[in-house]
């Protein structure tokens, strides 16, 4: 079966030619014209329209985005503030980028219909401290919007008013995770807080009710609007629905975004007919599907699932289908949409060692599993590829990896440890082999990774 | 300290974005290194009073921060992205290119002997796509192999020759 056409909805514009990021051009092309509607609307409506819509959220866990917002704790008589997370850190990750870059306007009306949804007094816009353009055109188009009245006060002639702000973030990958995206907002070190009781939507920044939610979701939120929910539930698969922007890097010939119906594309076909398969002479050897923490999937596995009506089915990792279930009942996740993929000449120890070196230089340091687990992690698999590996080096990262998922403030314990799990699970034949493979020189043109 | 005053003008407008004034720690720091090229202890304590704020509590974001520096570096700061996607199509590669080219290593903070450039192996960039990939200062630049690092190299010490 051949690959099903792209759908590209936020990525509507994303490198037309002439398509540029001001405002005029946004409005030629149709735009701020749902948020005219929205402000029409009672906000609950809009609420349950993102609900009826099915949307998960595109960050990485896949949470209800209208669930979400009723969690909003609106009695509090406190004020309620949207943090927009464009902190983009995930390895593997990169489709905001071309959002903010090239249509921040697109994102502006998302973040404005979400604020007057849920009444929110103040958005922020955090956005990781490497997009420095990014900050600067974002900055640009909210004055744009604000002149134009699409933002700020009394919007669009209403009685509601909001300011959407930006804040640089400066290198921290540990601020992707909302609360400790928060903390940093606070003008802290962004240690993640404990769950119960700093729930976001009850206890977030300034211990007042707050909405995290991804750059890519509220672009969603807003075509929701356009469209309605319903009308939005029928693209993609049910509990999956709507379009998923899927990042592809590492040994294929053609990297880049596509924009898909969540589900509606196999890896496989994504892999080898869109991303025009493995580079000349390579096969495929391994996939990590969800951003670098989600756990990596050995080309040649298969997967028994069940049916609904009790039969099951076997899948190879061609045949999985890019949503959130499948990939969950696989054990790894869709998580952030960023696919790494890697071929016959990757040695799978130095591409562990290189995950962990990450991990270990984004520990946050709050909690000592996590903060010791991830440093350990990353010593023994870096002694393996650039000193000397044991036989029993497998078992020992994996008693270690062991040891932090599940014992974190945060979620960051699974993520550094899923990979080193993972790996040994699938390619613990190379792990245990490696003092051998050692003795031999590595093949011409084998790259260090770490 | 000697602050220019659009980055005075600057800090005035960013502080009452937030509620709070240690809110406005990031931004702050940020202008002033953009301004200064590091953060001084004595900025470090400037921040701190405009803030209404502990050294310590300034102290401890400078030090926690990747992108936050004690200490000044070259006239061009080249940042290689050393995460997976980059490095499984050479990212190492393109890190010592631009280090052989400026006779310097990337260890922390390491000014070249020219004085031109500091070189950092920094974790992912959000470019995956296009790796392996680089920032020189604000300058995203996609599929740096070796020679492609060479020849950014070249343009940075033409650069420094018209200068001298």
């Amino acid at each position: 079966m051949s690959a099903p056409a792209q759908r590209r909805i936020i990525f509507q514009h994303i490198d037309e030619p002439g398509y540029s990021n001001d405002l005029a051009c946004y409005v030629k092309h149709g735009g701020y014209a749902v948020l005219k509607k929205a402000v029409t609307m009672k906000p609950e409506a809009i609420v349950d329209e993102v609900k009826q819509s099915g949307l998960r959220g595109r960050g990485g866990a896949g949470f209800p985005c209208g669930f979400k917002w009723t969690l909003l704790d609106k009695k509090s008589g406190k004020p309620i503030y949207l943090v927009v997370n464009a902190d983009e850190s995930e390895p593997g990750t990169f489709k905001d980028r071309y959002i903010l870059h090239q249509d921040p306007h697109q994102l502006i009306e998302g973040i404005m219909i979400t604020c007057f949804a849920n009444n929110v007094k103040q958005a922020y816009i955090y956005i990781r401290g490497e997009f420095p353009h990014g900050a600067r055109i974002l900055e640009q188009a909210i004055a744009e919007a604000r002149a134009a009245n699409f933002c700020g006060p009394n919007l669009l002639g209403t009685s509601y008013s909001c300011e959407i702000y930006v804040h640089r973030g400066a290198g921290a990958y540990i601020c992707g995770e909302e609360t400790g995206l928060i903390e940093s907002l606070e003008g802290k070190r962004p240690y993640p807080r404990i769950k119960p009781p700093y729930f976001p939507a009850v206890l977030g920044l300034y211990q007042c009710p707050t909405i995290v939610n991804n750059v890519e979701t509220l672009c969603h939120v807003k075509y929701i609007l356009d469209v309605g929910g319903d009308a939005y539930a029928k693209i993609g698969t049910p509990n999956n629905t709507g379009t998923r922007i899927l990042c592809v890097s590492g040994h294929v010939q053609k990297p880049g975004y596509y924009e898909y119906e969540v589900g509606q594309i196999t890896l496989g076909q994504l892999l080898n007919e869109v991303c025009g398969g493995p580079l000349p002479g390579r096969k495929f050897k391994a996939v990590i599907p969800g951003g670098s923490s989600a756990k990596v999937l050995k080309f040649g596995e298969t997967f028994t699932l069940k049916n609904k009506d009790g039969t099951s089915r076997t899948l190879t990792v061609e045949d999985l289908p890019m949503d959130f279930d499948t990939l969950a009942a696989c054990g790894t996740m869709g998580g952030s949409g960023g696919v790494i993929v890697m071929d016959d000449s990757t040695d799978m120890v130095a591409a562990l060692a290189n995950l962990n070196a990450f991990y270990a230089h984004e520990s946050c340091g709050q909690c000592t599993p996590c903060r010791e687990g991830s440093l350990w992690m990353k010593k023994i698999t870096t002694r393996m590829v650039h000193d000397h590996a044991r036989v029993e080096d497998g078992a020992l990262l994996k008693n270690v990896a062991d040891q932090i998922a599940g014992r974190t403030i945060c979620a960051f314990g699974e993520a550094c440890s899923w990979p080193t799990q993972s790996f040994i699970a699938k390619f613990g034949d190379e792990f245990k082999a490696y003092p051998e493979t050692k003795k031999t020189a590595p093949p011409a043109g084998a790259l260090e990774l770490v | 300290m000697n602050l220019k005053p659009a980055t005075l003008s600057k800090i005035a407008e960013v502080i009452p974005h937030y509620p709070t004034k240690r809110s406005a720690t990031l931004p702050l720091l940020h202008l002033v290194q953009e301004d200064l090229g590091f953060i001084s202890p004595e900025a470090i304590e400037w921040v701190a009073a405009k803030l209404e704020l502990q050294p310590i509590n300034v102290y401890e974001v400078v030090t926690f921060y990747p992108m936050f520096r004690q200490k000044p570096i070259g006239r061009r700061h080249i940042k290689v992205c050393r995460t997976l996607s980059c490095a499984l199509l050479g990212g190492y590669k393109t890190c010592a290119a631009f280090e052989q080219e400026f006779n310097t290593s990337t260890g922390i903070g390491e000014i070249s002997p020219d004085g031109e450039v500091t070189i950092e192996f920094v974790e992912c960039l959000a470019s995956c796509g296009t790796a392996p990939v680089v920032m020189i200062d604000d300058e995203l630049h996609e599929k740096v192999d070796g020679a492609k690092a060479k020849a950014l190299s070249a343009e940075i010490k033409r650069a420094a020759a018209q200068r001298r």
